[in-house]
């Protein structure tokens, strides 16, 4: 076991600086396994330069998000989708 | 709402101490006063940035103790000896001292008061700052759900909130509460007194069959076994909610 390890609603205030709503609470489903779930409970290393989702059940990157402070990358190749709630 | 989302990215506020209580001899709650601030749900953490005179910037998490209701926002920190926040919050700040904070954060890991199972509660040291939240908006709301907490701490000093906990339980309305003593037990100790296991989980936890929901808050490694043994009694993996401090929370 990973003892770094954190999960998904503890960088939710990252995940704030990329998108406009709290995503902890989105819908996640992995593209390698088809698990669902909520983004708050993805597992997430932030030991790194950047910081990785991975999926619960399989352990496939989800989503990596990475930072020099002036710009932010966010590769999401590894989920099939994203279900967040609409606005209003 | 629109416009409601530019206005709910998250900016840095600034934070002062109006009070800081000594609840152990390792852990103080820090009352703030945070102009800005839009109110939190049970449950929720902030983000904390120091900035020393040289620049250098660190960052950590801290859940939220206080309950939403109470107009306040207290942190209950707890002190990590090598760590390059923690020592600063819980043996330097006095009332009066400022530093940035943002938030709340975190809706994944909220208990709101809703038609469904009990509730359990899992802590794990210092991660009984978040379920306090909970634990305090559940007496706030006098709401009804059954509602049993298991803390482990490595001893009875080691306890926060001890007091208020031991007021909750006492008042009947359906909250119980469980400890184990992990390093030390006083004489005539009647809690447990060992690590979180299956075993005593079975014991103490509502069975799978009433689907409980469960908020799970401590160390990486007690979160780890807390989870997984509650799955294999069953319960829900959608129904066990946790949240992991990582090995030292800093």
């Amino acid at each position: 076991m990973d003892e770094l390890m954190l999960d998904g609603n503890a960088v939710g205030g990252l995940l704030l600086e990329v998108f406009a709503e709290d995503v902890t609470r989105a819908g996640s489903c992995c593209d390698a396994c088809g698990a669902t779930g909520q983004v708050g409970a993805l597992r997430v290393h932030s030991n790194a330069p950047g910081v990785v989702f991975r999926c619960p059940r399989c352990d496939a990157v989800l989503l990596r998000l990475a930072s020099d402070g002036k710009r932010v990358w966010l590769d999401l190749r590894g989920l099939r989708h994203l279900e967040l709630p609409r606005a209003g | 709402m629109a416009g409601a989302a530019v206005l709910g990215r998250l900016t840095w506020l600034v934070a002062e101490a109006v009070d800081v209580l000594t609840e152990t001899p390792r852990t103080r709650t820090l009352v703030l006063d945070v102009p800005g601030w839009t109110g939190h749900r049970a449950g929720q953490h902030v983000d904390i940035r120091l900035t020393a005179e040289d620049g250098y910037q660190a960052q950590r998490s801290y859940s939220i103790a206080s309950a939403p209701g109470d107009g306040r926002l207290d942190l209950t920190v707890e002190r990590i000896e090598d760590g390059e926040v923690s020592p600063y919050l819980v043996d330097d700040l006095l009332p009066g001292d400022r530093f940035e904070l943002r938030g709340p954060i975190g809706g994944y890991f909220v208990w709101e008061d809703e038609p469904g199972g009990p509730v359990l509660l899992l802590a794990g040291g210092s991660g009984i700052a978040p379920l306090m939240s909970m634990l305090r908006h559940r007496a706030a709301t006098a709401s009804e759900v059954p509602t049993r907490l298991l803390y482990s701490s490595r001893a009875l000093g080691d306890v926060i909130y001890r007091e208020e906990l031991d007021r909750l339980a006492a008042d009947g309305a359906g909250f119980e509460i469980s400890l184990t003593l992990t390093r030390a037990q006083p004489p005539g100790w009647e809690g447990y007194e060992r690590r979180i296991d299956d075993e005593l989980l079975a014991e103490v936890a509502w069975p799978a069959t009433e689907r409980p929901l469960a908020f799970v808050c401590g160390p990486t490694t007690f979160v780890e076994v807390a989870a997984s043994a509650l799955s294999r009694l069953g319960y829900e993996p959608a129904r066990i909610k946790t949240e992991r401090f990582g090995p030292t929370g800093g």
